[in-house]
């Protein structure tokens, strides 16, 4: 019976974060995040963590197990071994257990302006977008909002400024859309102060995506774009 | 103590399109939701959305009066029919509105939206991205509520509605994040709460999230429930976890195999329609093979996608590969994916028109909770992103026309009773020395609704149910009691939750029982025909506290007279 490790902590009490561990009872293809909801259920109703669809696509559950930064319901247990140590994500404040305040998360993602701008007033059908241009968006779309990218990443530790891989990965995602006419206008504030080059291009953010993407890439990316609008005199100065 | 001119309690699809609609009204619109709006369950949705957009090389027939037309057969003649005109209606209306708004839909080469067959559909209508249509479609429209600055209060665990006489004054919550209760008073209240899944916990495509309270929570403040027997099944859910394999794979030429490597279909329906026949019944089907033996491990079926090649898969089905790989280690790729029936969708739910009216005043419902009802008997694959965006838009516009020159505030009386009876009930619940394990509790309801109240019913099952039910509602109340964390005492909210799961269970359980016919999803093997002539009727539920009353109200028809359902 492998062994859960979860980090406890409740302000309410007064003490100090601590490891409590669980004995839990698996079957086959037994997911982390039900040895969760076995701990809640069975041994500790005080436990306290967030989740959702239990299929990867909420993005509620991503925490620190075993050493990596994974969302808890695609993470089997057998693939874990006998000891499962279960911490929060890490450079957000822990409000209680699992739970940490996403705000910070949430006004980054909110500061690149997270929504089309359209190039052109919309006709009365849909804008023709050809499959070449949709791919572009490919991957980019696919991004859950679960913030292991930020828990892994030591800019974001480091610098509170820092808009994060996924505000940055959600800003190349809108400058590909054939649709966006805000080209110049995001390069210019993801070249800011706080934006791409802040990047120090660790790659853990790639290496933890649990779809897959690439914040790395994209932050990449993104400074190439931001380099030659800027030489070529397209960026507004900075204000 | 907060107020708004309308407060919408739910942030998946619905609830984000009302909030949008309302603002744009120009209201005050205040978003609470349990979970962060993206957490919401309607991005799980994978396959698409429908639309007669005729974009389809073999769609260019298609008009919103063959989707009614359709929608209303799948619905075994249950829907209301002008509710569905409404729906096919606005159906291209909103798909563009979502592209416009940014939406990754997949393109053909003309640059148009692509679209795919759907089961039961008589074209290609259903507008996808990939298989995370939902995911796309629940990320645009919170990025334009982003962008309307819309206040969104995420969990905030609704627990209550405060009503004075006949009017929805507000409602009372859990705010996790300080563990006190709120008020969060209203001119208006829209319900867009989602389904009812986690009442069949072990056999459900659905959220830990989907839970249902958001139907117990009106029910309880005597607004009627309809249809609630309605238990959409979906054909393929993934053996062991339950994880919803979209019908995008059948759509895109998915098999269905028996043990024997045959394509079964072919026995039940019309070597035309064979995979994508409607849920309900392909459901029937598969589970028919697997009780008469023709099924693997006596558990599941096989849904081959080998054919379709590495290519397919990867740029149509991509997700539908990487759950099958993560929570099952197979490569449909090079494998068939083992999947059986497992519980989707509620059709039924709180009973409301088509623009989200309650009987209630000032409650309104929009989404998988409310029963409007445009899916009746059995809703057809893609048509429930579409209820959400069609009816959420129609609701916040509907509440901007009806609040128009109410320049009332904060029923505080109604407000602060309501605030009280529920500090009461935590307070209860803290105190309770009773022994029973309330996940004990939800575990076994669970069980009874997928043996007895499942794909195929029978009058014994269903009354033992019944009876099975009522003694876990009295269990409930020796449950033991809830600690007191503060901050995020989820267990305060899921115990709350299994109370809401126990009253819909008995709703759904005593419908069932009621109904002596079979239609759409509910099919009985005491009475396998469908009645029309007694039981063309919603059920209209309404709470009492040994049970529901049960009561009967016709269905609206305007251009089609029923039919035997042929596919």
């Amino acid at each position: 019976m492998p062994i859960f490790k979860v980090l406890k902590y409740n302000p309410k009490d007064g003490g100090e974060p601590y490891f409590r561990e669980f004995e839990v009872p698996t079957h086959k293809g037994m997911t982390v995040l039900e040895g969760l909801y076995h701990i809640l259920e069975q041994q500790d109703p005080t436990l306290a963590f967030r989740s959702s669809c239990r299929q990867g696509v909420c993005g509620s559950c991503a925490m620190h197990i075993n050493g990596m930064y994974r969302l808890a319901c695609e993470t089997q247990i057998a693939a874990m071994g006998e000891h499962i140590t279960v911490r929060p994500l890490a450079h957000m404040t822990v409000i209680r257990d699992l739970v940490v305040d996403m705000e910070p998360f949430f006004r980054q993602y909110e500061a690149i302006k997270p929504y089309l701008i359209p190039a052109q007033q919309p006709g009365e059908k849909e804008y023709l977008q050809s499959p070449q241009e949709r791919a572009r968006l490919t991957h980019h779309v696919d991004c859950i909002l679960c913030a292991a990218c930020y828990g892994s990443c030591p800019v974001v530790a480091t610098d509170e400024k820092y808009l994060g891989p996924h505000a940055l990965l959600k800003a190349l995602r809108f400058v590909e859309d054939s649709r966006d006419g805000a080209t110049n206008e995001r390069l210019a504030y993801v070249a800011s102060d706080v934006g791409v080059f802040r990047c120090h291009t660790i790659f853990n953010c790639q290496q933890v995506c649990p779809k897959d993407l690439d914040p790395t890439g994209a932050i990449g990316k993104l400074k190439m774009k931001a380099f030659w609008a800027k030489l070529k005199g397209k960026l507004p100065k900075a204000g | 103590m907060k107020f708004y001119d309308v407060v919408i309690v739910g942030g998946g699809l619905a609830g984000l399109r009302a909030a949008i609609a309302a603002h744009d009204a120009g209201l005050k619109v205040g978003l609470i939701s349990k979970i962060h709006p993206v957490r919401s369950h309607s991005g799980a949705a994978q396959g698409g959305i429908n639309a007669a957009l005729g974009n389809h090389p073999n769609g260019q027939d298609d008009s919103p009066e063959r989707h009614a037309y359709d929608t209303v057969k799948g619905s075994d003649f249950l829907a209301d029919q002008d509710a569905v005109e409404i729906m096919t209606g606005m159906a291209p209306g909103i798909i563009y509105e979502m592209e416009h708004w940014g939406c990754p839909f997949d393109r053909y080469e003309n640059g148009k939206i692509a679209q795919r067959p759907f089961g039961g559909g008589g074209f290609p209508r259903t507008c996808y991205g990939a298989d995370r249509t939902g995911l796309y479609l629940l990320h645009t429209c919170y990025e334009q509520v982003v962008k309307r600055g819309i206040e969104v209060i995420y969990e905030l665990f609704v627990t209550k509605l405060a009503v004075n006489g006949n009017r929805c004054t507000g409602v009372v919550g859990m705010n996790l994040h300080t563990g006190e209760f709120e008020t969060v008073g209203g001119k208006a209240v829209v319900f867009a709460t989602g389904g009812s899944g986690r009442i069949y916990s072990h056999n459900t495509t659905n959220a830990h999230a989907s839970t249902g309270l958001g139907v117990a929570i009106p029910y309880w403040a005597g607004v009627p429930l309809k249809d609630m027997e309605f238990i959409q099944f979906h054909p393929t859910g993934l053996d062991g976890s339950s994880i919803l394999m979209t019908e995008g794979c059948r759509g895109e030429g998915g098999y269905l195999l028996n043990n024997a490597g045959e394509r079964f279909m072919k026995n039940y329906v019309s070597e035309k329609i064979m995979e994508l026949a409607p849920r309900d019944i392909v459901s029937r089907c598969i589970q028919t093979e697997i009780n008469e033996g023709r099924g693997f491990e006596g558990r599941y079926v096989h849904l081959d996608l080998r054919h379709l090649g590495a290519q397919k898969i990867m740029e149509r089905l991509p997700g539908i590969r990487e759950i099958c790989l993560k929570f099952k280690n197979i490569d449909p790729i090079k494998e068939p994916i083992p999947i059986q029936p497992a519980m989707h969708y509620t059709m039924g739910g709180i009973d409301c028109n088509g623009d989200g009216v309650t009987p209630l005043d000032g409650l309104y419902a929009a989404g998988e909770c409310a029963c409007v009802s445009v899916h009746g008997a059995n809703r057809l694959g893609g048509n429930s992103l579409l209820e959400t965006i069609v009816f959420g838009a129609r609701v916040g516009q509907a509440v901007a026309n009806n609040i128009k020159g109410d320049s009332g505030g904060a029923d505080e009386n109604s407000l602060n009773k309501a605030l009280k009876e529920e500090q009461d009930r935590f307070k209860m619940l803290r105190s309770s020395d009773g022994k029973e394990n309330p996940y004990d509790i939800k575990n076994e309801l669970s069980r009874i609704m997928f043996d007895k109240v499942g794909i195929f019913r029978n009058e014994t099952d269903m009354a033992r149910a019944v009876t099975e039910i009522k003694i876990l509602r009295e269990r409930y109340k020796k449950i033991r009691a809830i600690p007191d964390t503060g901050k995020f005492n989820y267990d305060f909210l899921w115990v709350t939750e299994i109370a809401g799961n126990l009253d819909t269970a008995l709703a759904i359980a005593v419908g069932a029982l009621n109904r002596t016919e079979s239609r759409g999803a509910h099919y009985r093997m005491d009475y396998p025909k469908r009645l029309d002539e007694q039981w063309m009727k919603h059920s209209m539920f309404s709470f009492a506290p040994d049970g529901p009353a049960i009561s009967y109200k016709n269905v609206t028809v305007t251009k089609f007279q029923p039919e035997e359902r042929k596919y």
